[in-house]
């Protein structure tokens, strides 16, 4: 049954996915651009954020502090990951480190599963975003207004840090052209490990913001995964203007099409994916540097 | 690892798919386990040939398996078509036609992006047979009811049921599975596959249409994992949804790292040990769902740590334990005395293969206003060069001259920005290094492209295939060996770059002025009538270099050829004709000496120092 306010509703649905998803695919992609590290963890990386955030939840019952403790959390994850193991695979082939991450992703699942058994966590809405707010034409639920508002904000904060820093200055440099910033005498392997770092706090953000929406299980990463990687192809590799373009794009594509039938919601995105490669094959905003 | 014995695999094979029913029940293998490790197998021989031969790691084989598998369903549960075996064929087709479409899109880009998007493809299929499709497929239910094979010759009949009973069925498929991929590995096919792997860029320079083989080892692994997925129905006599999830994907992708990739056996290894362990965590240290954990863990140790799997852990214990001499052996040859290393000098010339009906005389070559220009930066500008046939002609110029980006719009790996080239009386401007090649026009590199890890024959081979079989050709079963003309061609090649006795030493072993010489005779081994040369002395030492000008000597009769250079009295002794580049323009051209006393190029190399 169509109705415009249905309509409006699932834009609104889209533009918090698209959002989430804009931010999920920003970590993915300044980590590849970076670092020449596709990482197949990062959907696991989004579900951990959202679980250890739930368990600060259960111990302070503050949504501040959840929300800290998973962006932290992934943090340090990130930052032990790349210590630990990527830093050993930046010299072998493209399949070896597609592996390790893969094996990385199953072994963060498997430990969540393990500990928290596969039934669904949920963490609330705090208490003054929860409920639902008029929009004076139709009724929209507070937490999804607001995870749009957050998610904004921590992508105007990624950006500052992108363009407005050094380190975002060196970050993007190394995105054009590793090598060459590796022989202006820049420590490299200092900035791959913050950017993993951040890469990985930016999936552990979005997955703790985002647990109140869906609640939690071990395997609610892969989805997303999958749906970063569309956005990534769509908006270009090492693009960080292309992984909010392309998440906003994804985002929409799902919820107008589940709107007119759920089963066809990949097959349109994977038809928008195919679709951009014939017609430009490095994506929307693509940078050409890695490849 | 094959060539010596060339059944002996397949021998073993059969005596071990007949041993295994009496051994494997002492492991403690239940026979539905089994089984089960011979689908996996069976479905990541394809798997292997797309991964472990040519190098592409998709996570999208799910997508192949669960069409195979529920076509063959479908036929036999709901269309009510009574033949098994068939219908698994008719699953197979589908799912490599499938293959073939997926693999259209997926090809366009390689590494991480082929990766991401045959992740997203398996994605896709998983949501369409559980939503579009699920009146045919079920959808969550999947497809109950598929019924086991039947043989029935006339005087013998008999019923395949389930366990032991249904072993000796899957058994031979497999036989005959991994006997048609050992000779697809080891086709012409199967060794350009893995030239695609060591290195794409000059894979497709020495004139293979690598897009085609690839999109073919696509197919390949598409109709085995079609083939298995049918097979996944009649063993557990029906058709789950679960096999078009991306953990099968990654199953898959997991149990061939575990066993070893580019073994074709490493799946069934890889499988063994996947299930073997399954079962053991979960029933006997009753682990529960931690068994996952444990095999996860597992996998991120192997990949850190042994790269190659469990059977390249093998064969490296095995090298280690009966080989311990070996690294003696393989010393370079450096030492060699210069008197044994008269390059080529005996060797008679290879033929030249003119496939293009080329004038006697006159210019092979002909390159009119040729420009480059990158962004701002004009690399070539309003360049005219004629090449006489058969002339041998060099180019000189100061770096940054624009030499290396010329020879690049010469062999069509790059496209000038304007102007024309005319390579045998034919406009070539805009076609691809592949086509060029198989004109018979090449080039060796300024910086060694060779198929690392592969012998110094292996490469040369490669070079030689794409002369004898020209670019694209799907001889899948042929043995190398009956090409007509291969082995001399190859043999011969050894002979004129003095390889000989270096030809089954891996290019990784190889010393640098030997890896040098293998760069030119992997070009030669295309058997060009156009060869040019970016610096072939780059690197050497004074003796190699006079080595190597002699071999360029041997190497030019019936050949036109061009050589960049910055050793001059070299190309000053080679050549008969110079053109000067300077800063992306021709500055002049003439004869060695008429080069040798112009004031010009002498103040462009020293820059206008006044004598």
């Amino acid at each position: 049954m169509f109705t415009w306010a249905n309509f409006v509703s699932q834009m609104f649905n889209g533009l918090a996915l698209g959002a989430l998803l804009a931010l999920i695919s920003s970590g993915l992609t300044i980590i590849y651009g970076t670092l020449g590290v596709l990482n197949l963890a990062h959907g696991a990386m989004f579900m951990l954020g959202g679980y250890a955030g739930y368990v600060a939840f259960e111990a302070t019952g503050s949504y501040i502090v959840a929300v800290a403790a998973g962006t932290l959390f992934l943090l340090v994850v990130g930052i032990v990951m790349e210590r630990v193991v990527i830093r050993h695979f930046y010299g072998r082939p493209h399949e070896d480190q597609l592996l390790v991450t893969f094996g990385l992703g199953i072994v963060f699942v498997e430990v969540v599963r393990f500990f928290f058994s596969s039934l669904t966590k949920t963490v609330p809405a705090p208490p003054m975003m929860s409920g639902i707010t008029s929009l004076g034409f139709m009724f929209y639920p507070t937490y999804r207004l607001a995870v749009v508002g957050i998610v904004a904000v921590a992508l105007i904060v990624l950006y500052i840090v992108l363009y407005r820093t050094k380190l975002g200055m060196i970050v993007r440099a190394g995105i054009e052209d590793s090598l060459m910033v590796d022989s202006l005498g820049i420590d490299v392997y200092k900035v791959f490990m913050v950017v993993f770092g951040i890469g990985a706090m930016a999936a552990g953000f979005a997955g703790i913001v985002n647990a109140p929406v869906v609640s939690l299980t071990p395997d609610v990463g892969e989805a997303i995964l999958v749906q970063t990687f569309v956005v990534v192809v769509i908006g270009g590799v090492g693009s960080f203007p292309g992984a909010v373009l392309g998440g906003l794009i994804a985002g929409e594509i799902i919820s107008i099409t589940s709107m007119i039938d759920p089963g066809y919601a990949y097959v349109m995105l994977f038809a928008a994916m195919t679709l951009v490669l014939l017609l430009r094959p490095h994506g929307l905003l693509g940078v050409r540097g890695r490849e | 690892m094959y060539k010596q014995h060339r059944s002996l695999v397949e021998l073993l094979t059969a005596i071990g798919l007949i041993a295994a029913p009496f051994i494997l029940p002492y492991l403690n293998f239940a026979p539905n386990t089994v089984n089960r490790v011979l689908v996996w197998g069976l479905f990541g021989i394809g798997f292997d040939i797309l991964f472990g031969y040519t190098g592409l790691l998709s996570f999208g084989q799910s997508a192949l398996y669960g069409t195979g598998g529920f076509v063959a369903a479908y036929l036999l549960t709901q269309a009510g078509f009574p033949h098994v075996v068939l219908a698994l064929v008719i699953g197979m087709v589908a799912a490599a036609v499938v293959g073939y479409l997926v693999g259209l899109i997926a090809l366009r880009r390689t590494g991480i992006y082929f990766a991401m998007i045959t992740v997203a493809i398996a994605e896709v299929f998983y949501f369409v047979e559980f939503n579009p499709l699920s009146e045919w497929t079920g959808g969550e239910n999947g497809l109950p009811g598929v019924p086991t094979p039947t043989i029935d010759l006339g005087f013998f009949k008999h019923h395949f049921t389930t366990g032991w009973s249904l072993y000796p069925f899957l058994a031979f498929i497999y036989f005959i599975g991994i006997v048609i991929a050992l000779r697809i590995v080891r086709s012409p096919v199967g060794a350009i596959l893995t030239a695609i792997r060591e290195n794409p860029l000059r894979a497709a320079a020495v004139g293979h249409n690598i897009h085609g083989y690839k999109l073919t080892a696509f197919v390949i692994a598409a109709a085995y994992a079609g083939l298995a997925g049918g097979l996944l129905g009649v063993l557990q006599a029906f058709m789950p949804p679960e096999a078009f999830t991306f953990d099968t994907s990654g199953q898959l992708v997991m149990q061939t790292a575990i066993g070893g990739r580019g073994t074709l056996f490493g799946p069934l290894v890889g499988a063994a040990v996947w299930l073997y362990l399954q079962d053991f965590l979960q029933a006997t240290l009753g682990l529960g769902a931690a068994w996952k954990l444990v095999l996860g863990l597992v996998f991120v140790l192997l990949v850190c740590f042994l790269r190659q799997g469990i059977i390249g852990g093998l064969k490296d214990l095995y090298r280690l334990i009966f080989h311990r001499g070996g690294a003696e052996m393989e010393a370079p040859e450096e030492s060699v005395p210069a008197a044994a290393m008269s390059v080529g000098a005996a060797a008679t010339p290879l033929p030249v293969h003119h496939r293009v009906a080329e004038p006697a005389a006159g210019p092979i070559l002909k390159a009119n206003g040729v420009s480059k220009r990158y962004g701002g930066l004009l690399a070539n500008s309003d360049i005219d060069f004629t090449v006489e046939q058969g002339e041998l002609r060099g180019i000189i110029g100061p770096n940054g001259a624009g030499k290396t980006t010329f020879f690049k719009m010469l062999t069509c790996e790059v496209e000038p920005t304007s102007g024309k080239i005319e390579f045998a009386g034919r406009d070539i401007t805009g076609m691809n290094v592949t086509d060029v090649c198989q004109l018979g026009l090449t080039k060796s590199y300024q910086v060694n492209q060779l198929f690392t890890k592969l012998t110094v024959r292996e490469n040369l081979q490669i070079g030689a295939l794409a002369d004898l079989r020209g670019k694209f050709r799907l001889d899948l079963f042929r043995n190398p060996a009956r090409i007509p003309g291969l082995g001399d061609q190859i043999e011969h090649t050894l002979e004129l770059v003095n390889l000989k006795h270096r030809a089954d030493t891996p290019v990784a072993q190889l010393a640098y002025g030997e890896k040098r010489r293998l760069e030119i005779g992997l070009a030669l081994a295309t058997s060009p009538s156009l060869l040019l040369l970016d610096e072939p002395l780059a690197g050497m030492s004074p003796q190699e270099r006079v080595e190597t000008v002699k071999l360029l000597k041997s190497i030019r009769q019936g050949r036109t050829m061009i050589v960049i250079d910055h050793d001059m009295d070299a190309l000053f002794e080679l050549a008969e004709r110079v053109t000067v580049l300077q800063e992306g323009r021709v500055l002049t051209e003439g004869t060695p000496d008429e080069i040798k006393g112009n004031p010009a190029v002498r103040e462009a190399y020293l820059g206008g120092v006044l004598e």
